[in-house]
């Protein structure tokens, strides 16, 4: 359960966020939508622990995981490395059956730049769900993939989530995306930014 | 003449021709002794023991001095790198020490600590800290803010994160700041024997200097060139490899 009460957030004399609350349950999913440069970014490190400067309350379970736009994996170790190491509980062995479980059975000896940019989306999600997270957050783990990439990397978080079943946050400027993770989608809109409470309602516009 | 090696060698070769030519046009053996003339005196030497006795007790200062400064130069750089807080009170510091002559640090640690190990080895460890972490620094602010905020998220234990996120940043910096480190503080060792031990390459040059022992000083001199030239190529470079071999893979 992630229950956040953001009164606002600025940046300098900038206010980018205002009252922003909403509350993700267990095993459910939530897709920030709203148009680039709104402060969707800002509001998930804000929810992740990131950033803490802001005004507000924000109560979010003690196993968190996040994928980043970008991999954000540690290049200089292995794939298998990048598993164990952040979970330090996690067997060899589990880490293992977690990367056959994306696909990449055959390269926990890689390097993260030896793999593709898809693989390492990949890496990074496994990453994510090695931990079995109570909270996940993702901002745009889809963007820059080419469309089958996207496809089968949406079908495989679709997967995962339900089998972790974490409280999960997920940005994203694509509605189509958050339907096929069948999310609940709220909205960004304005300056600063609010939630659009009237466009709430089963993910779809009135 | 493309091969880097054989250019090297070839280059080598040119100084050492140099050096035959001058000592023919010196014609003084006292002043500048031909190359083959430094063979005999170095046998000797190496015979006697002395020669590997005076560069152990060298080697030793330097790996001291090597390692206090690697150790507190990477804590003082990554702090200031990491805070503008901690930068804006250490960095004048930094200034004054950078600019400090080496000599005033040498003579100030015999002064107030006295003529032994203890002071050689913190003038030579002093010496040498600022520039470390100078460039620690400049690795330290490169540090990617992405990785600090993924360890942040998922808790990693400061030892796992310093170990596997931190370092395997700086290691560039590092690799640099230890290359540069190494050949700055053998220079300043011999300068501390030189001046206020009794063991060591410096000692010996410092003794053989007020024989006017021209031959005696290059033997010691080129002996511990070598042996500098031999870890530079055997351990720093090797290592340096090996910390970037991701990049490359």
């Amino acid at each position: 359960m992630i229950h956040v009460d953001i009164r606002e957030k600025r940046f300098g004399d900038t206010r980018i966020l205002s009252h922003v609350a909403f509350e993700v349950a267990a095993g459910e999913t939530v897709a920030v939508l709203g148009p680039s440069g709104i402060g969707k970014t800002t509001l998930l490190r804000i929810v992740a622990g990131i950033d803490p400067e802001f005004e507000g309350t924000v109560a979010a379970p003690e196993r968190r995981a996040i994928v980043f736009q970008e991999p954000t994996l540690l290049r200089w170790r292995s794939a298998l490395r990048n598993l164990t190491l952040i979970h330090p509980d996690l067997s060899e062995a589990d880490a293992r059956a977690i990367l056959a479980k994306v696909g990449l059975g055959d390269r926990a000896d890689a390097f993260p730049m030896q793999l593709s940019l898809g693989q390492q989306r990949r890496l990074a999600l496994a990453r994510a769900v090695a931990g079995q997270p109570e909270m996940l957050v993702l901002d745009e783990p889809f963007v820059s993939l080419d469309p089958a990439t996207a496809d089968a990397m949406l079908d495989l978080t679709a997967t995962l989530l339900t089998e972790v079943r974490p409280a999960t946050l997920f940005v994203t400027h694509d509605r189509t995306e958050a339907d096929r993770l069948q999310a609940r989608v709220i909205e960004l809109r304005g300056r600063p930014a609010t939630l659009a409470p009237h466009l709430v309602q089963n993910g779809r516009l009135p | 003449m493309t091969d880097p090696r054989a250019v090297t060698a070839l280059s080598l070769t040119g100084l050492l021709l140099l050096w035959v030519v001058a000592a023919g046009l010196t014609a003084d053996p006292s002043v500048l002794p031909a190359p083959g003339a430094l063979i005999g005196p170095f046998v000797a030497e190496l015979a006697s023991g002395d020669l590997l006795y005076h560069l152990w007790r060298t080697l030793v200062r330097v790996a001291w001095a090597f390692a206090l400064a690697m150790a507190l130069g990477v804590a003082l750089g990554l702090a200031m790198g990491r805070s503008e807080r901690v930068n804006r009170w250490l960095d004048p510091w930094l200034v004054v020490f950078l600019n400090l002559p080496a000599l005033v640090l040498i003579v100030l640690c015999y002064l107030w600590i006295g003529l032994n190990e203890m002071a050689a080895i913190i003038a030579v460890t002093l010496n040498k800290v600022p520039n470390v972490a100078t460039v620690i620094r400049e690795g330290a602010r490169a540090l990617d803010p992405d990785l600090d905020a993924m360890a942040r998220v998922y808790r990693m234990r400061w030892q796992v994160r310093l170990r596997h996120v931190v370092l395997p940043q700086l290691a560039p910096f590092i690799a640099a700041a230890a290359r540069s480190g190494i050949a700055v503080i053998w220079k300043i060792v011999l300068v501390v024997e030189f001046l206020g031990r009794s063991s060591g390459i410096g000692f010996k040059i410092h003794m053989y200097f007020q024989l006017f022992d021209v031959a005696m000083v290059l033997v010691y001199a080129l002996s511990f060139i070598t042996v500098m030239l031999t870890i530079e190529w055997a351990v720093l470079q090797p290592w340096e490899r090996r910390v970037r071999r991701w990049r490359t893979a």
